[in-house]
């Protein structure tokens, strides 16, 4: 089984998130990035399980600059066997689809993965356009997966709670969501060898970006809290049906 | 051309967020000038919400043939702008249509086009909005439940229509759904929601969370420490892991307010925080605030509750 995992870096989550150039940018000043969650914890340590069980490859991918680098480097030490990062600033979810999808063509992947979404834009676009893309069949919001010969079986969370149990095609993809796997830390011999690994830079496929990012703003903040006593809820209800009128 | 709209099941009496995405849609195409047409499984009236034609087709829960009869409509009816809700179904649908038609997208939108065209959606997990241009002919967006609230629309004369589409090879099997024993109120359509973090203490304290939920109508959500003590299901797990939500209102229990949880959270439009620790960080992320003991505080809002309501 070969497994392309598409990785992407986001600000530590508690980074302070601030806009400059009259609210175009990100102010990535003092940012700390890091490895997409879910594309660290989930889709990347599976698809290593599932190699581990089954033989084949892991090969992580991004689309980006140098910043890139380190996040790629990092998944080597944890585990990939070699890494891709193809030389485009990701314009869009569908430019970035589109030349993870020509480069996939070009090599004999079973499996794409990605993470369910960026923490960063929670687009979740990227994987199932990938898919369109290729017209390889495509699962979103995994939260396991298992291989066998000619299926996959996974199992997705839908509303109220309720659990479907799939089986997909190959070749698939797949974007992986809560509790496909645990995070794995990558230990001192990974590191290492992560220094040896391949990295790859490719230059950027033709493709368009169907949209833009404008303007960013931040929320309104709260104009304060209004403390309630303890023993007296029925203030607290009177405040929510009159004065918040959300009851 | 036309605004086309999807809803792959829909009911006499539509759910909220079915109303909220149908007027949303009305709205766009009545300052377009254009026909609202909707493509679902059902045939029933909608003029009420402004659709001038229904189009029907059956098995539109199935993926690959949703794909396919939305690929279809939208050069049939010439569609400008497609709509879709940003609810499970729609966070797959909604981008695998993007890429097939490459028109752009908005996933997850909360507000209306602008003047200039613009939508605007969460980022950074609902710690800031961007504005997007979509830069092609058709756009996409997929709209966020209770995000604009229901538009008023001219009421019109739908006319009903049929689709027919040749079976897509099917890829992806569902073999089964397990619901769970007690299917509560969804959280990601609810506008009222209770939640708990550790707090609560254990597992078997929960009781005290549900009695009020129950009292409100409100579904339950908890924080990521909860969620992975498996004290409660992964689904409630709100935040920057989790699922973000933004109800009406929002009554966090023993939750302290970090931020990857505030991610998930901080735009519901009115926040109770209830914590013993008066420095706890949610407050400062509150509109009310009572500092108390959960395991006193909740029965009496409870009772306050249930006394309000039988008023
Ligand atoms: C990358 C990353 C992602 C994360 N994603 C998420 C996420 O999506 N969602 C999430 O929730 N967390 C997330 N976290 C974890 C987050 O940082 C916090 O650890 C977590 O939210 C704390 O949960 P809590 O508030 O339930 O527990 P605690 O922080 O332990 O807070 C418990 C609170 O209960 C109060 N309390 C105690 N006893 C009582 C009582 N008797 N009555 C009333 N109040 C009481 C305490 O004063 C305290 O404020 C993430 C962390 C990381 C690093």
């Amino acid at each position: 089984m070969n497994f392309l995992v598409c990785i992407s870096k986001v600000p530590d989550t508690t980074s302070k998130i601030e806009f400059v150039e009259n609210g175009t940018k990100f102010n990535e000043e003092g940012v700390q990035f890091i490895l997409n969650p879910y594309d660290e914890w989930y889709a990347l340590v599976r698809a290593l399980e599932l190699k581990e069980t089954l033989g084949g490859s892991v090969t992580v991918l991004s689309v980006g600059k140098e910043d890139y680098e380190p996040i790629l480097r990092k998944a080597l030490a944890i585990g990939a066997d070699g890494a891709v990062r193809i030389d485009a600033e990701p314009l869009d979810a569908y430019f970035v689809a589109e030349q993870i999808a020509q480069y996939a063509q070009t090599k004999s992947f079973d499996v794409i993965l990605v993470g369910k979404e960026s923490i960063q834009h929670n687009g979740m676009q990227v994987g199932a356009m990938i898919s369109a893309i290729l017209d390889w069949a495509y699962v979103p919001l995994a939260t396991s997966l298992n291989l066998a010969d000619k299926t996959a079986t996974l199992t997705q969370d839908q509303t109220a709670g309720a659990v479907a149990t799939l089986q997909a095609d190959f070749p698939l993809v797949i974007s992986a969501s809560k509790g496909m796997a645990e995070q794995r830390i990558p230990n001192m011999k990974g590191i290492m060898a992560a220094r040896t690994k391949p990295l790859e830079v490719l230059p950027s496929f033709s493709a368009e970006a169907l949209t833009a990012f404008v303007g960013y703003e931040l929320p309104a903040a709260k104009t304060g809290c209004k403390m309630i006593d303890a023993d007296n809820m029925q203030e607290l209800v009177r405040l929510l049906h009159q004065e918040a009128k959300v009851i | 051309m036309s605004v086309l709209v999807f809803i792959p099941h829909i009911q006499e009496n539509p759910s909220k967020a079915q109303v909220e995405l149908l007027t949303y849609s009305a709205h766009i195409a009545q300052a377009q000038n254009l026909p609202l047409v909707l493509l679902t499984g059902q045939k029933i009236s909608l003029g009420a919400y402004g659709v001038d034609k229904l189009v029907q087709l059956a098995n539109l829960e199935q993926m690959e043939t949703a794909l396919l009869a939305m690929q279809t409509l939208a050069k049939q009816e010439n569609a400008s702008t497609i709509i879709l809700g940003w609810d499970d179904f729609g966070k797959a649908l909604a981008p695998l249509l993007s890429a097939k038609l490459k028109a752009g997208l908005v996933a997850g939108a909360i507000s209306l086009p602008n003047a200039e065209g613009l939508v605007q959606k969460a980022v950074f997990s609902g710690k800031a909005f961007v504005s997007i241009q979509i830069k092609t002919a058709i756009k996409i967006i997929a709209l966020m439940p209770n995000s604009v609230g229901v538009q008023t629309v001219a009421e019109k004369n739908t006319a009903f229509a049929e689709l027919t589409v040749q079976t897509p090879a099917i890829r992806v099997r569902v073999v089964n759904v397990q619901k769970p024993e007690h299917a509560g109120i969804s959280l990601q359509d609810a506008e009222l929601v209770v939640s708990a973090g550790r707090g609560l203490k254990a597992p078997e304290n929960w009781g005290i969370v549900e009695d009020l939920a129950n009292a409100l109508g409100a579904a339950t959500a908890c924080s990521r420490p909860v969620a992975d003590a498996h004290w409660r299901p992964h689904h409630e797990h709100v935040g920057q892991t989790g699922v973000a939500i933004r109800p009406n209102l929002y009554i966090a229990v023993g939750v302290s307010g970090a931020i990857q949880h505030l991610a998930g959270v901080n735009n519901s439009k009115v926040i109770v925080v209830i914590n013993n620790d008066s420095e706890a960080p949610f407050f400062k992320a509150a509109n009310y605030g009572v500092v108390g003991d959960a395991f006193e505080v909740l029965p009496k809002l409870t009772a306050a509750v249930k006394a309000f309501k039988n008023q």
